[in-house]
C-alpha cells in the first residue's frame, strides 16, 4: 500500500511542466490533486517513473466567467467550483453535479480538470462536460490547443490527450436563457462512485420545451449525450401531455445506455435506475426553466 | 529543497508546519503525508486506515481544510500550514491527551456522548468536524450525518457520532457566549 519509487518533478510554468513531460514521455504522469492517482500508485496498479507535480505551477487556479462559458483552469479544487457563487449563478448545473463528486475531504483536494483528464465513465465530471458541450484546452511542445470533448473521450480512462501534453483548463458550456437543469445519481452509499447518475438540460421557450439532452454517469464506457427533443419537444411541462413525454424520454433514455454489470450492480439494474432517475430530474429540470424564463 | 539519494532514491528536505510549528525532513519523494506526519515527525495521533482515501481516518486540515493526509505526497504539502488531532487542543504537550478545557469543544463533545469506542478512527472524525463547524456552526441532526458521512467507523454505529457533532456545536457557541461575557 505504499507507492512504488519514482522521481518528483515541480516545474513552475506550464512551459515547464510541458517540456519535463516531452523529456519523461510515456514514462511520466501529472499530478494535481491525486485524488484518483493517488489511490492507484498505493494500490500500485500503476507505477510511473515520473510524477509532473503540477501544484506549483502558477496560474492555473482561477474560475473565469464569460458569457459563453465558465472556464476552470487545472488547479481549481472541486470545492472551489462548488463555492464559487459567479460559477453556481452562470451554471448551476456545476454545483449539482460537484455535491455529489465523492465526499468534502476529497473535494478539498481533488480537481475538476483533473477528474475530467482521469476520464472515468462512473465520474461526474466528465459527464457535465459533456452535457455542457465543453472543450479541453490543452497547453503542447507545439504550442496549445482545444480538444471538443466528443474527440476527448477514447474509452474507459483514455483520451487523446498525447504524452507530453497538460490540460491546463475546461470550458463548460453555458445553456441559452430559459434553461433549467438538473443531476442525480444512486449509489450504495452517500459519496461512493454512483451505480448510475444523470444530468439533464430543459430548455423552454414560450412556455413548451425548445431543447432538451441527457449525460449519464456509470452506464456508459465514455460520456455521450442523449438528445431528449424528439421526446420532449413542444410539449408543455406540467401538462398529461408532459407525463406521457418524461416516460418517452426515460424510454429513450433506456435504450441508449449500456451498462456494464459488476459486484455493485447487475447491468440490468444500473439501466432500470436511470431510467428511474431520468424521470426524477427531467420535472426538477423543467421547474427552474420556468423559474429562470 | 535540496537533493540527497538513499540507495537509489533521491531525498528530498520538506519542511511544513504542523500544529504551529515548522518542522523539516529528509524524504523519498514517495513518502505520503500520513506516513511523513508519523514517521518522521513523530506525530502518530493521525491513523491510518485503507489508504486508499475511503476511511478518512488519516484526515488532517491542509491550510485548515480537512484532505486525506493518504492521498497526498510530503513534497506537494512543502511549505502548507497542516493541523493534526494533536494541534485541535491547547494542552502545552501535544503528545499528552488534553482534558477538560484543554480539549477543543469537538474532543470535549466526543467525550461527554461516547462518540468512539477503540478510538481508531476518532483522530479523523474530530479534525473533519472542526473544520465542518467552523463552516456551519449549527448544523441539523441531518446535516451532521451528511458532514460525517465520509469518514468511517466500525465501533459506534454512528449514533453517538452524529449526537457528538450536534454537542460540539452546543459547546462551541456556550463556550463563544462565555468569552464575550468575560469580555464586555
Amino acid at each position: 500500500m505504499k507507492p512504488a519509487p519514482f522521481e518528483h518533478h515541480a516545474p513552475l510554468t506550464v512551459e515547464q511542466a510541458v517540456s519535463v513531460l516531452s523529456e519523461v514521455g510515456h514514462e511520466g504522469k501529472v499530478l494535481a490533486g491525486g485524488q484518483s492517482l493517488i489511490p492507484i500508485l498505493n494500490m500500485r496498479l500503476a507505477s510511473p517513473a515520473h510524477l509532473v507535480d503540477i501544484n506549483r505551477v502558477a496560474g492555473l487556479d482561477s474560475v473565469e466567467v464569460t458569457p459563453e462559458a465558465v472556464r476552470v483552469g487545472a488547479l481549481v479544487r472541486h470545492a472551489g467550483l462548488e463555492r464559487s457563487e459567479e460559477a453556481f449563478a452562470a451554471l448551476p448545473l456545476l454545483r449539482q453535479a460537484l455535491v455529489n463528486v465523492a465526499h468534502p475531504a476529497i473535494r478539498n483536494r481533488g480537481t475538476t480538470v483533473g477528474s475530467i483528464a482521469h476520464a472515468d465513465a462512473a465520474g461526474e465530471m466528465p459527464a457535465i462536460l459533456a452535457l455542457t458541450d465543453g472543450v479541453v484546452e490543452v497547453a503542447g511542445p507545439s504550442g496549445s490547443r482545444e480538444i471538443e470533448w466528443p474527440d476527448f473521450f477514447l474509452g474507459a480512462l483514455e483520451t487523446s490527450l498525447a504524452a507530453e501534453e497538460l490540460a491546463v483548463a475546461v470550458r463548460f458550456g453555458r445553456f441559452p436563457v430559459g434553461t433549467g437543469t438538473a443531476f442525480t445519481e444512486a449509489a450504495r452509499r452517500h459519496g461512493d462512485y454512483a451505480m448510475a447518475g444523470v444530468g439533464v438540460a430543459v430548455t423552454v421557450t414560450d412556455g413548451v420545451v425548445s431543447a432538451a439532452r441527457a449525460s449519464f454517469v456509470s452506464v456508459t464506457d465514455v460520456p455521450s449525450v442523449l438528445d431528449l427533443g424528439p421526446a420532449l419537444g413542444g410539449v408543455e411541462p406540467g401538462t398529461a401531455a408532459w407525463d406521457e413525454a418524461v416516460e418517452d424520454a426515460a424510454e429513450a433514455v433506456r435504450e441508449h445506455v449500456d451498462p456494464e454489470g459488476d459486484i455493485h450492480a447487475s447491468a440490468d439494474y444500473r439501466r432500470m435506475l436511470v431510467t428511474e432517475l431520468t424521470r426524477r430530474v427531467l420535472p426538477q429540470a423543467a421547474d427552474r426553466a420556468g423559474a429562470t424564463a | 529543497m535540496t537533493d540527497t539519494t538513499q540507495g537509489t532514491e533521491t531525498l528530498h528536505d520538506v519542511t511544513v508546519t504542523v500544529n504551529g510549528v515548522r518542522h523539516s525532513a529528509s524524504v523519498p519523494a514517495r513518502r505520503l503525508l500520513s506516513d511523513f506526519l508519523r514517521h518522521d515527525l513523530e506525530l502518530t495521533g493521525t491513523h491510518v486506515g485503507c489508504e486508499h482515501g475511503v476511511c478518512g481516518a488519516c484526515t488532517v486540515l491542509v491550510d485548515g481544510s480537512p484532505m486525506r493526509s493518504c492521498l497526498m505526497f510530503a513534497v506537494t504539502a512543502q511549505a502548507h500550514e497542516i493541523t493534526t488531532v494533536e494541534g485541535l487542543g491547547t494542552a502545552p504537550d501535544a503528545r499528552v491527551a488534553p482534558t477538560g478545557e484543554s480539549m477543543n469543544p469537538v474532543q470535549q463533545a466526543f467525550a461527554e456522548c461516547h462518540g468512539l469506542q477503540c478510538g481508531f478512527c476518532t483522530p479523523g472524525f474530530l479534525t473533519t468536524v472542526t473544520a465542518y463547524l467552523d463552516e456551519n456552526p449549527a448544523p441539523t441532526s441531518e446535516e451532521a450525518r451528511e458532514a460525517i458521512s465520509g469518514n468511517l467507523c466500525r465501533c459506534t454505529g454512528y449514533q453517538n457520532i452524529v449526537k457528538s457533532v450536534l454537542r460540539a456545536a452546543e459547546i462551541k457557541a456556550e463556550r463563544a457566549s462565555e468569552t464575550a461575557e468575560v469580555q464586555s
